[in-house]
């Protein structure tokens, strides 16, 4: 019994609070096969939580989540047998410091997905040379630049094979210089078909990816549609207060 | 559970949401089940293979003979308070002086090269010798020295053994913990003003002391375990006053009641610590479910 069909991601009524604090409050939304969704909003309006949620790292107060036509918010679900399918990459990249650049890409593969290591590396090299990152291979992530970081942290999650990738707030630790090369990345990612769910602080960005643009405001989805129409045209008061802000800041 | 949630009117679960949580409830009993089931078994077989081995009766009356240990009990006590007091003047020396050789071995000051050095050969003597020869070492043979105004007090000497040993140990469990301090962390601290010192005592050590409280702890009870070993140079601690009860009456209760005297305080100690632990973790991460 799936919500919706054609969605690889279906996300109905979900409601997660903190104590007293109530983070998402009621959100649904369809993500389908090769398309992008992007969540703008404020620091603090859930952009991150729900993204966490989607990967099962927190758990929901109520509501539902299908991911490929399976309820994984369901009590008997095993979530690393769900996180198979899903690729994450967090704010702050979380490579691991001992490793270097080829361990931490091979590390899930060989773990977890069982290639051997022969297989695990080329594939990962093969995905190094292709984002520019071959001759850092050997390297320790903490040698590199926070936008290299950022893009073997992106390698890290697609050497998997994953059907979804979460992003979140994958530039907001970048300067604008290597915001760039990451958003590249993630350009190419989206031409490819990759499906993705993103949370971005970059409008322009968002712009150019985005299939389904939803305006994240108290937890609440307030606006959504194609990006050219909430970031151009947008209905709701909150929306335009926030686009201002953004825009003020020099970030449109 | 769900208390109100200001802002919104009043909220109540869905049908879907209830039946997770039965599920999830259901989840906890059966594991709570599970878990008593195999306790119950475990416990009982060896509960059963004990009391029924041959020698258990003439075992439990020379071990567990209640009524006689705790007769003897004050007198263990009494012994035990020296484990006490040399562990407290033990412990607070070693931390300090481990501190302070830490610090030593970890700066990169030129001046201190030679202390470095210095350091660096103390760690490497005391801590593979083991503490009984440093003990007899200093409790016989300083006394053998016969320099004029240094004590020959066995106690004072046992004492200053245990700390040079222990120093050794505790000095390099702190240097560990310093050394996993991301350099980033004294980078954003100089950046922010503060001198070389000012950084180690705000910034690096409050952080590698948490990560090293664990090993910490695990020598502050070996610590008070070893406090015993001075009883070769003639003071009488737990053990030693066991041992001579036992000598009289060819009863063992007695090393049962020290060594339950040492649990009475090593177990609080470990339990107490690790709830400190765990709540300074849960204030400083939000990581959710892993």
């Amino acid at each position: 019994m799936s919500l919706s069909t054609s969605a690889l991601l279906s996300v109905r009524d979900l409601r997660k609070s903190f104590g007293s604090e109530l983070v998402l409050d009621g959100i649904s939304f369809d993500v389908p096969v090769h398309s992008a969704t992007v969540f703008i909003g404020s620091s603090g309006s859930g952009k991150s939580t729900l993204l966490r949620a989607l990967n099962l790292l927190e758990q929901v107060d109520d509501g539902v989540i299908e991911l490929d036509g399976e309820e994984i918010t369901a009590v008997a679900v095993d979530s690393d047998q769900v996180r198979r399918k899903l690729g994450m990459v967090f704010q702050a990249f979380n490579l691991f410091p001992h490793m270097n650049v080829l361990e931490n890409i091979t590390l899930s593969p060989i773990k977890v997905h069982g290639l051997t290591r022969d297989e695990a590396n080329e594939r990962a090299l093969a995905l190094l040379d292709r984002f520019g990152l071959r001759e850092k291979a050997d390297q320790y992530p903490d040698r590199l630049s926070g936008g290299q970081q950022q893009r073997v942290a992106i390698i890290r999650a697609l050497a998997r094979n994953p059907k979804l990738l979460l992003l979140d707030e994958i530039t907001s630790a970048l300067d604008p210089v290597l915001v760039n090369e990451v958003l590249l990345t993630v350009r190419e990612l989206k031409e490819e078909g990759m499906t993705m769910v993103i949370a971005t602080h970059e409008m322009g960005f968002a712009k150019q990816v985005a299939d389904q643009l939803c305006y994240l405001h108290g937890g609440k989805i307030l606006e959504s549609g194609l990006a050219a129409d909430v970031i151009d045209r947008p209905i709701r008061p909150e929306t335009r207060e926030f686009l201002a802000r953004v825009h003020s800041a020099g970030r449109l | 559970m769900t208390a109100p949630i200001s802002g919104s009117e009043e909220w109540q679960p869905s049908d879907l949401e209830r039946n997770r949580r039965i599920e999830r409830r259901r989840k906890t009993r059966k594991n709570g089940f599970i878990a008593a089931i195999s306790s119950v078994l475990v416990l009982g077989t060896f509960a059963i293979v004990l009391v029924n081995s041959p020698g258990w009766l003439s075992l439990r009356d020379t071990f567990f003979k209640w009524a006689y240990g705790v007769e003897v009990l004050p007198k263990i006590i009494l012994g035990f308070t020296t484990n006490l007091t040399l562990t407290l003047v033990a412990g607070s020396s070693v931390a300090l002086l481990g501190l302070l050789l830490a610090l030593v071995r970890t700066s990169r000051s030129p001046a201190l090269t030679p202390f470095r050095f210095l350091a660096t050969i103390y760690v490497d003597v005391f801590r593979g010798i083991p503490m009984i020869l440093v003990i007899l070492l200093i409790g016989f043979g300083i006394p053998a020295l016969q320099i004029p105004g240094v004590t020959n007090e066995v106690l004072i000497l046992g004492t200053i053994a245990v700390i040079i040993t222990y120093t050794a140990y505790v000095a390099e469990v702190l240097r560990s913990g310093i050394l996993t301090v991301h350099p980033s962390q004294r980078a954003a601290a100089r950046s922010l003003g503060l001198s070389h010192f000012q950084t180690l005592r705000h910034v690096v050590l409050p952080q590698a002391i948490k990560r090293v409280t664990p090993p910490l702890l695990n020598d502050l009870v070996a610590l008070i375990k070893d406090t015993g070993l001075i009883s070769i140079l003639g003071v009488t601690d737990a053990v030693r006053a066991a041992q001579i009860q036992t000598a009289k009456s060819f009863n063992y209760t007695p090393y049962v009641m020290a060594a339950l005297l040492f649990l009475a305080v090593t177990i609080p100690l470990t339990r107490y610590t690790d709830r400190i632990l765990r709540r300074s973790m849960e204030r400083q991460n939000s990581q959710g479910l892993t």
